[in-house]
Formats: C-alpha cells, sequence, structure tokens
C-alpha cells in the first residue's frame, strides 16, 4: 500500500513557537508510520515533540483522526498522543506508583530487561537505563494512538537498544503512529519508514 | 503587683545577644551577618515608631486614622511576602497572590474575633482592633510566604516529574496535588507546633507579656487560647488559599506547566 493512500492518523496545521523560532510547521502522520526526527542540539526537535503534546503554548493545532487537539481536553489529548521525554521524570518514591493499578510488572518488566522484582524498588535503585526503559514502558497503554519519542534508547546497550525497538515494532503493528527524534542514524534506517530533520526551525525532509 | 517598667538601657543589654549572633555567623562564614544585624535594628526602628504611632492612634480614636493604619499594616505584609519568595510570579501577580490571600484570610477571622467572641464596642476601638489585627496578620502572612516559596520552589525542583505526569494525561491539580499537601504542611507546621507546645515547652509570647503585666494567670491563658484558635485558623486559611491560588496560576486550563511564569530573584 503506497503512503499516500493510508489514513492520515495526526497532522499539524501551522504550528509555530515563534519566540523560540520554531515553525510553522504543517505535517502529517499515517497509521502505522514511524517517522525519525534528526536535527543538531537545539534544533527544536524536543520542542517539537512538546508542541503536539501541547505541553507549551503554541500557535497552530494539531489533528488526530480530524478531532482538534485544542477541542478537547489537554489530558485527554495526551493520552492518546503521548511524550516520553528524554529525561525521565518520578514522582513517586516506589516503581510501582508509577503504573496503572493492576499492571502486571512479572510479565511486562523483563520485555525490556528490567527484573520483574523491580515495581517493589525504590525508584532510586533503578539505574540510568532502567529508568529510561520503564518510562517508556509507563507510556504505553492502550489509548496510545501516537507516541512522541525523545531519544528513547540514547546510553543503552545493543541488547537492551534492540529490545525497545522490538516493543516499538509490536506497537507499530497495532496501528500506532510514532516520531522518534534520534541521534542515531542506524536506528533510524532500522525502524522508521520516514526520516525528517529539523533545521532552522522548519520540518524538511531528509536528503537520503 | 505593677508591672516592671523596662529602660533603654536594659534593651542595650539584650541586644548584645543578636550582635554576638551576627559576629559567630560571620567567622563560621554562614552569610547571614548583615540579614542578622539589619533585622535587629528593624526590630529595634520598627516597634518603637509603632508604639509612637499607637499611643497617637488610641488617643484619637478616629475610624478614618485606624483604617490607615490597617492599610499600611497589610502593605507591609504583602511586601514581606513577596520579598520572601526565591521564586514569584511575574508581574502583578508577585505581590497580588500573597497580599489577596493574606488580606482575605486575616479580615475574616478578624472579623470572626470581633463580632463573634470579643465584641468590643465601638467594633472599631482601636485597642482591641489593632493588635488583634496586627498579631493575626503577621501569623497568616508567615503561614502565606511559607507554603508558597515551598510549593514554587518544589514545583521548580519537581519539574521533570510533574511534566512527566502531564504528558502522560494527568490533570495539572492531580499532578501538583503532593506537593500542594506538603508545602501547606510546611506553612502550618510552626502554628501546630506552637498550640501543641502553649504552656508545655513554651509560654507562648503574649501570654508572658499579660502575666509579667499583672494579669491573672488563668485569665491570661483564656486570652491565649482564643488567640491560637484564631490564628491556627487564619494561618491555614491564608496558606490554603494561596497554596491553591499559585497552582492555578503556575499552570493553564491546557493542563500546561507555565514555569515562564515565575521569575528568579
Amino acid at each position: 500500500m503506497k503512503i499516500a493512500e493510508r489514513k492520515s492518523l495526526c497532522m499539524l496545521k501551522g504550528c509555530a513557537l515563534r519566540r523560540l523560532h520554531l515553525g510553522p510547521i504543517d505535517f502529517a502522520l499515517q497509521v502505522g508510520e514511524c517517522v525519525s526526527i534528526a536535527g543538531k542540539s537545539g534544533a527544536g526537535k524536543s520542542l517539537l515533540l512538546r508542541m503536539v503534546a501541547d505541553l507549551d503554548p503554541h500557535e497552530g493545532d494539531a489533528l488526530l483522526d480530524g478531532a482538534a487537539c485544542s477541542g478537547m481536553p489537554a489530558s485527554q489529548w495526551r493520552r492518546m498522543v503521548t511524550y516520553v521525554a528524554a529525561e525521565s521524570g518520578w514522582w513517586d518514591e516506589r516503581v510501582d506508583a508509577h503504573f496503572l493499578p493492576g499492571t502486571d510488572f512479572a510479565a511486562l518488566f523483563p520485555s525490556v530487561g528490567v527484573p520483574a522484582e523491580a515495581g517493589a524498588w525504590p525508584v532510586a535503585r533503578l539505574s540510568t537505563g532502567e529508568r529510561q526503559r520503564l518510562a517508556l514502558l509507563r507510556a504505553l497503554t492502550p489509548q496510545n494512538r501516537v507516541l512522541l519519542l525523545d531519544e528513547p534508547t540514547s546510553g543503552l546497550d545493543a541488547e537492551n537498544t534492540e529490545r525497545v525497538e522490538q516493543l516499538l515494532r509490536n506497537r507499530l503493528s497495532t496501528g500506532i503512529a510514532i516520531l522518534l527524534v534520534t541521534h542515531n542514524l542506524e536506528q533510524a534506517a532500522r525502524i522508521a519508514t520516514r526520516h525528517l530533520l529539523v533545521r532552522d526551525g522548519q520540518l524538511l525532509e531528509e536528503p537520503s | 503587683m505593677s508591672p516592671p517598667l523596662l529602660g533603654y538601657s536594659d534593651l542595650a543589654i539584650a541586644a548584645i545577644l543578636v550582635v554576638l549572633n551576627a559576629v559567630l555567623t560571620w567567622m563560621l562564614e554562614l552569610g547571614l551577618t548583615r540579614t542578622i544585624l539589619i533585622a535587629g535594628v528593624r526590630v529595634i526602628v520598627q516597634l518603637l515608631l509603632v508604639g509612637l504611632v499607637l499611643k497617637t492612634v488610641f488617643a484619637l480614636a478616629s475610624p478614618a486614622l485606624i483604617a490607615a493604619v490597617a492599610i499600611a499594616m497589610f502593605a507591609m505584609a504583602s511586601y514581606e511576602i513577596s520579598s520572601r519568595q526565591e521564586r514569584r510570579f511575574a508581574g502583578p501577580w508577585g505581590y497580588g497572590i500573597g497580599a489577596g490571600t493574606t488580606m482575605l484570610a486575616t479580615l475574616l477571622v478578624t472579623a470572626f474575633a470581633l463580632f463573634g467572641t470579643l465584641r468590643p464596642s465601638p467594633w472599631y476601638a482601636p485597642q482591641v482592633l489593632i493588635p488583634l489585627l496586627g498579631i493575626i496578620l503577621g501569623n497568616v502572612m508567615n503561614g502565606v510566604s511559607v507554603s508558597l516559596n515551598a510549593l514554587n520552589t518544589a514545583i521548580v525542583r519537581e519539574r521533570t516529574a510533574i511534566e512527566s505526569r502531564l504528558a502522560l494525561g494527568t490533570d495539572r491539580y492531580t499532578a501538583l496535588k503532593p506537593l500542594q499537601r506538603s508545602a501547606l504542611r510546611s506553612g502550618m507546621i510552626p502554628i501546630i507546633n506552637q498550640m501543641s507546645a502553649a504552656g508545655v515547652i513554651t509560654l507562648p509570647g503574649m501570654m508572658t507579656g499579660q502575666i509579667l503585666a499583672g494579669m491573672d494567670p488563668l485569665e491570661a491563658a483564656k486570652y491565649q487560647i482564643l488567640l491560637l484558635f484564631l490564628l491556627s485558623g487564619g494561618a491555614g486559611l491564608g496558606a490554603l488559599g494561596a497554596v491553591y491560588v499559585a497552582a492555578w496560576r503556575i499552570t493553564d486550563e491546557r493542563d500546561r506547566l507555565r514555569l515562564d511564569r515565575l521569575v528568579q530573584r
């Protein structure tokens, strides 16, 4: 199936953060598509993801299945269009308090190489890499339609990077879409089908 | 027994303690010397001046003058609150949140005391109104400034944690609730301690003053109880109001954390 024939899942219309010289950006994301975003540090890649998640005041609007972000409560939008920051945040002492009640840790954690019993650990006991993987894991819910991932595997070893990529491929096959900020060109080539670049505040198709 | 009158030389002897404190922090390089000395000088100037002003106000008993004194007290309390903030809101909010919640809580509790329990005649009798307003205002000011400062610094410190929750679809008040709770606790602990320690560990300042000035200890105790209830009510209301208005202002209706609305001193 050609991309043009696929249904547009998420669209950005005139999204801009002029104060920070980003945009205006128009962009469409298809169902099941993973788009990689590259660019120099400070180019605005994270700002772009935050803007899609409506985490900063901005111009323009985003649409999911035709429904405008501005037309629904922000919390509802973010449960469907979910941003996972490069630096993970933890608001409770125990690891399991960050997951929905009833989460099956024994089944879930080993899929990203974290011990099954880590649910009962204090967050401080997790390594940086474990935190990064669990932050991704806790963001995955049945409500996700678009995942906005900021460097989800930076600093992970090859084995764990492979685990995370496998997890993302599984999610993609369920019909969601991913915007993936990554510095790792090989990773972009492995899982992304389109490659974009943020430069001078614009989102450009990367010449391959 | 008539109360012992203090001479200025007695005050000078007590001032040695403050100077000693300042010298110690200077030697230990704790960076508080200037602050301590300035506070010491301020307490002398302010209290003597207030003593003089109140003497005049009591003598004249003019409602306009009493109102003017009350307004001046509010203005100074507002200034104190905003200058206690490590990170305050930009623009008029920097002043407004602390000032507004303090004023509201103080007025409510003072009115409650004037019309509910003390019932002086006339109700604005300066001998009752001004000291009452002063002590309530002071405690509300403490509660508000401590809570507000605790909340704002905690929000800045916990930014990634809060934004992680928001990004996962938590609404702003749920995401800020734990921080509000602990900020409120910081603001309320002094007055709660004061109530639980009253008489057992410390003799409250007002009661001490009254007993030294010759009042019957049981009567002094009743006044002190009334006062502590008023103060805890005021501090609690003020801190609660401040913590909620601040949480509302530091976020927006799209459940975003708006740290751009804070300025650092």
